[in-house]
């Protein structure tokens, strides 16, 4: 009845029990719930929760839910690192040191990586992408509007699921990529690496299906005029990522599959025994996990080559040449994976070949790099918030790729390998690239959704601490991993390298600092949202000024239909054109306009799908027919009743909205 | 914002060229699925000897049934082609029953699949017996997962052309189906090679 509930190995309520740091932070979550739902409830939320949110099939609201999503699980998944970092600087003498326990620390580094890659990054990307691509497209919606919102809803449901690892039962104690034989039964009986398969599972089928939806809406549903080489870089590399989502997505979903079925089957993909060969499962994760590494990376190309040719004033220098190095990028993504595993055994020939192929990779990178500082050059520069990043983004990114440099050569891959050494270099490429960047974009598209400009102070204040503070965390796990201390250590006996995890230490909470002032500013704008009632006034279309893309020319934050009339697209900085051109606004004479109907189908299958993966952890078998059943019904009853027409948003609510904005712009005198 | 929308009565006309956008993100999707199969070749070439010192494949396939079950399935995709044809010649009751008959050969050939596993599990060739056995049936199982999948889409299929006909999110769904159907003849063709006739040899 209560499947694993009943089994006194599997230790549900184990950790709320013995560990207080958990207890207390369920504790906290749950009264933050509570009170979360008290306000919704008091102010009498709900409906309109309902209406504009969760049923949403709007791509502009769907994308800001995905980066609310992202943004919790940011913060989540730094709690986990700063009590790494404290964790590492008194962990010097035997297990008792610091204040983990190993059990407890293991699953905390493994959180860290699943949730900041799966379910922090992930997500923030496809906010960017739902909230950005139909609006430099020149497009009113996505190709599968319900899919986007199905997709959102089974995301969510995989972050839960994690999440409630933190108190039902226990998480991995496995590393982000859960190496057998680790992760086998033998190795982890109990219900953690279940839910590191389950919620993974959930998020690539959401992944997949976002990826549908992105390639045809970018494939099919430009602006008429808009060709492929006309197409913002932003767009091209949202592009490349979502097919390479499509082809490394399912390499992930059967490798889990096949771990699944050694635990849940008995069979012998990954075990030592029976035939199976666990070095097959790491090629599979690799073969997925480095070109995940560029779906990550390209958007944040794709950024940079949108913000750092507004704030310098001057068109992107080599279009061509970056559309080229993204699709040289793509193909070369899938011939490094085994750079993760030298010391595999692969042989002479075999490691050469990847450490070569690693090497070659760094050229298409070195020409964007070149590009934006090509760009910059003789450029009139603003350094305004997302101009710092992308600044920060490309001084620290080089020195990233240079580390990387440095691993793919093999025989000193042999000594770095997994040391901190390793650590500090991913970290350099995923904070210094990503993060950096994705936040350049988060600050520089924020007033497009809603109208107002984060605080610049609080901006500027956020990335010094973040730039400065990366050096500070970072630099001194480059000189560890040469001093010989390796990832994943829960305590150490050599002195020497404790001053540096101190130093470490320190780094991060000045990051930490950094996340606390972009919280700050998002405050702000909670507040400035109060005073005007939920309803965000529309205002300036062109916030930075020398915008280049479409997304530009209408109003913040956009209308339901994002274009009152499509534009026409004859040249490259499709807006830059409208705006030099002085093409006039049309202010009259509209048409009705088709729009999706909204659907609460997606979040009932997101729901059932939790309710499936919670019931899969813990064996309850009854409940696993019960929501799988579910879910497939949802989907098929949506295929009959739901509302496929959608409606029309009239001539005269057309010409309201634009009236509104058409006042803006008259008070501002323009 | 609240948006009061207005709704029509009319028929609503989809903005140009929807069918050939879902069209197009179902071909998206197969090339996906595409990708899932070849990891799992990939997967059974690897462990195609991994018998760790138990029952060999050889020893067990019946290629004269097998033969059979593929004659089913192959004959189902030219049954379903029939259907797309009377489809596009308006003819809702030819294009029903061209679909039943594409039906009955799929469950067929779904029940034949069933009917070898049990025999196998039977005579003790189980998933956990090797790693041979557990790509083996982890490789032909997803392809009748999916062709189980599609039976199911097909059921639903009959409800929807009684309910509307040969209208547009019909046939939209007729083409998409059809798709994924031939899809899975190919990707049967590949496990019939792979599996079976390499696996006799």
């Amino acid at each position: 009845m209560f499947g694993r509930f009943t089994d006194p190995t599997a230790e549900a309520f184990s950790a709320l029990q013995h560990e207080p740091i958990v207890l207390y932070t369920v504790l906290t979550v749950v009264a933050l719930g509570v009170l979360l739902l008290a306000v919704i409830t008091f102010f009498g939320w709900w409906g309109s929760l309902w209406r504009n949110w969760i049923t949403t099939v709007d791509h502009k609201r769907i994308g800001i839910m995905y980066v609310v999503l992202a943004l919790v699980m940011l913060v989540r998944g730094f709690a986990d690192a700063l009590m790494m970092r404290v964790h590492q600087a008194m962990a010097l003498g035997s297990e008792s040191a610091g204040y983990l326990p190993p059990d407890h620390y293991d699953q905390i580094f493994t959180a860290h990586g699943v949730i900041m890659i799966f379910f922090m990054a992930t997500p923030l990307l496809f906010g960017l992408f739902n909230y950005i691509l139909p609006l430099q497209i020149g497009a009113r919606d996505v190709a599968f509007p319900f899919l986007n919102n199905l997709g959102f809803w089974i995301t969510f449901a995989g972050a839960l699921l994690i999440n409630i690892s933190l108190g039902i039962g226990n998480f991995g104690r496995v590393g982000w990529l859960a190496y057998p034989p680790l992760s086998e039964l033998s190795g982890s009986p109990d219900t953690g690496v279940d839910y590191y398969l389950w919620s993974l599972q959930l998020s690539g089928v959401a992944t997949t299906i976002s990826a549908v939806n992105f390639v045809a809406t970018i494939i099919k549903m430009r602006a008429p005029g808009m060709a492929m080489m006309k197409l913002p870089v932003f767009c091209w590399t949202a592009l490349v990522a979502n097919v390479l989502i499509l082809m490394i997505y399912p390499v992930l979903t059967i490798a889990l599959a096949l771990l699944i079925g050694d635990r849940y089957l008995g069979m012998h993909f990954f075990t030592n025994d029976g035939g199976g060969n666990p070095m097959v499962w790491i090629n599979y994760v690799w073969i997925f996990g480095h070109p995940e590494v560029y779906v990550l990376i390209l958007p944040a190309f794709g950024i940079l080559s949108e913000v750092v040719p507004t704030f310098s004033s001057k068109r992107l220098f080599g279009y061509t040449s970056m559309i080229w190095a993204i699709l040289v990028i793509l193909i070369l993504s899938f011939l490094v994976w085994a750079h993760h595993f030298f010391t595999m055994g692969g042989g002479v020939a075999v490691n050469t070949f990847f450490s070569i192929a690693t090497m070659i990779i760094a050229v298409p990178t070195g020409v964007k790099i070149f590009n934006w500082l090509f760009t910059m050059y003789k450029g009139r520069i603003r350094l305004e918030p997302p101009m710092l990043w992308c600044m920060g983004m490309i001084f620290t990114f080089v020195g990233g790729g240079l580390t990387g440099v440095m691993l793919s050569i093999t025989p000193a891959d042999w000594q770095f390998h997994n040391s901190l050494f390793l650590v500090a270099h991913f970290h350099h490429t995923i904070i210094g690239g990503v993060v950096f960047a994705y936040l350049a974009g988060l600050i520089y598209w924020f007033p497009k959704a809603f109208g107002i400009k984060l605080n610049r102070t609080l901006g500027i204040a956020s990335f010094w601490c973040w730039f400065i503070g990366f050096y500070f965390a970072f630099f001194p796990l480059y000189i560890l991993g040469l001093m010989g201390a390796t990832r994943r250590l829960q305590h150490y006996i050599e002195p020497s390298w404790q001053p540096y995890f101190i130093v470490a230490m320190i780094g991060a909470f000045i990051i930490a600092l950094g996340i606390l002032f972009t919280v700050l500013q998002f405050l702000l704008v909670i507040w400035y949202g109060i005073k005007h009632k939920g309803k965000f006034p529309v205002r300036e279309n062109d916030p930075w000024g020398d915008t280049r893309t479409l997304e530009w020319s209408v109003s913040s934050p956009p209308p339901p239909y994002n274009f009152a009339v499509i534009p026409h697209v004859t040249t490259l900085d499709a807006y830059w054109h409208m705006k030099t051109k002085n093409v006039p606004r049309k202010t009259s004479g509209f048409s009705s306009i088709h729009m999706p109907s909204n659907t609460s189908a997606g979040f009932w299958a997101g729901i059932l799908s939790l309710i499936l993966g919670f019931a899969l952890v813990w064996h309850i078998w009854w409940l696993v027919a019960f929501s799988f059943v579910g879910v497939v019904a949802v989907i098929i009853v949506h295929s009959f009743i739901g509302d496929h027409r959608g409606y029309y948003f009239s001539e005269a609510l057309v010409q309201e909205t634009e009236n509104a904005f058409t006042a803006y712009l008259e008070a501002k005198g323009r | 914002m609240t948006v009061t929308a207005v709704e029509t009565t009319h028929v609503a006309q989809h903005h140009c060229g929807d069918a050939s956008i879902k069209i197009f993100g179902f071909w998206i999707y197969i090339l996906q699925d595409l990708f899932l199969f070849a990891t799992l070749f990939a997967n059974f070439a690897v462990f195609s000897s991994a018998y760790d010192g138990g029952s060999v494949g050889k020893d067990f396939i019946n290629l004269p049934f097998v033969i059979f079950e593929t004659f089913f399935l192959l004959v189902s995709s030219i049954s379903y082609g029939f259907s797309i044809v009377k489809m596009y010649s308006n003819n809702l009751k030819a294009t029903r029953f061209w679909l039943q008959i594409t039906f009955v050969l799929g469950a067929i050939f779904v029940g034949m699949e069933l009917y070898e596993f049990m025999h196998l599990i039977h005579e003790g060739a189980t998933p956990s017996v090797s790693a041979y056995w557990s790509a083996f049936f982890v490789l032909v199982a997803t392809h009748g997962i999916h062709v189980t999948g599609g039976l199911i889409w097909m059921a639903c299929m009959f409800v929807h052309l009684s309910c509307h006909g040969l209208n547009a999110d019909n046939r939209v769904r007729l083409i998409c189906l059809s798709l994924f159907w031939h899809f899975l003849d190919i990707v049967w063709i590949g496990v019939f090679t792979v599996v079976y006739l390499l696996g006799a040899l």
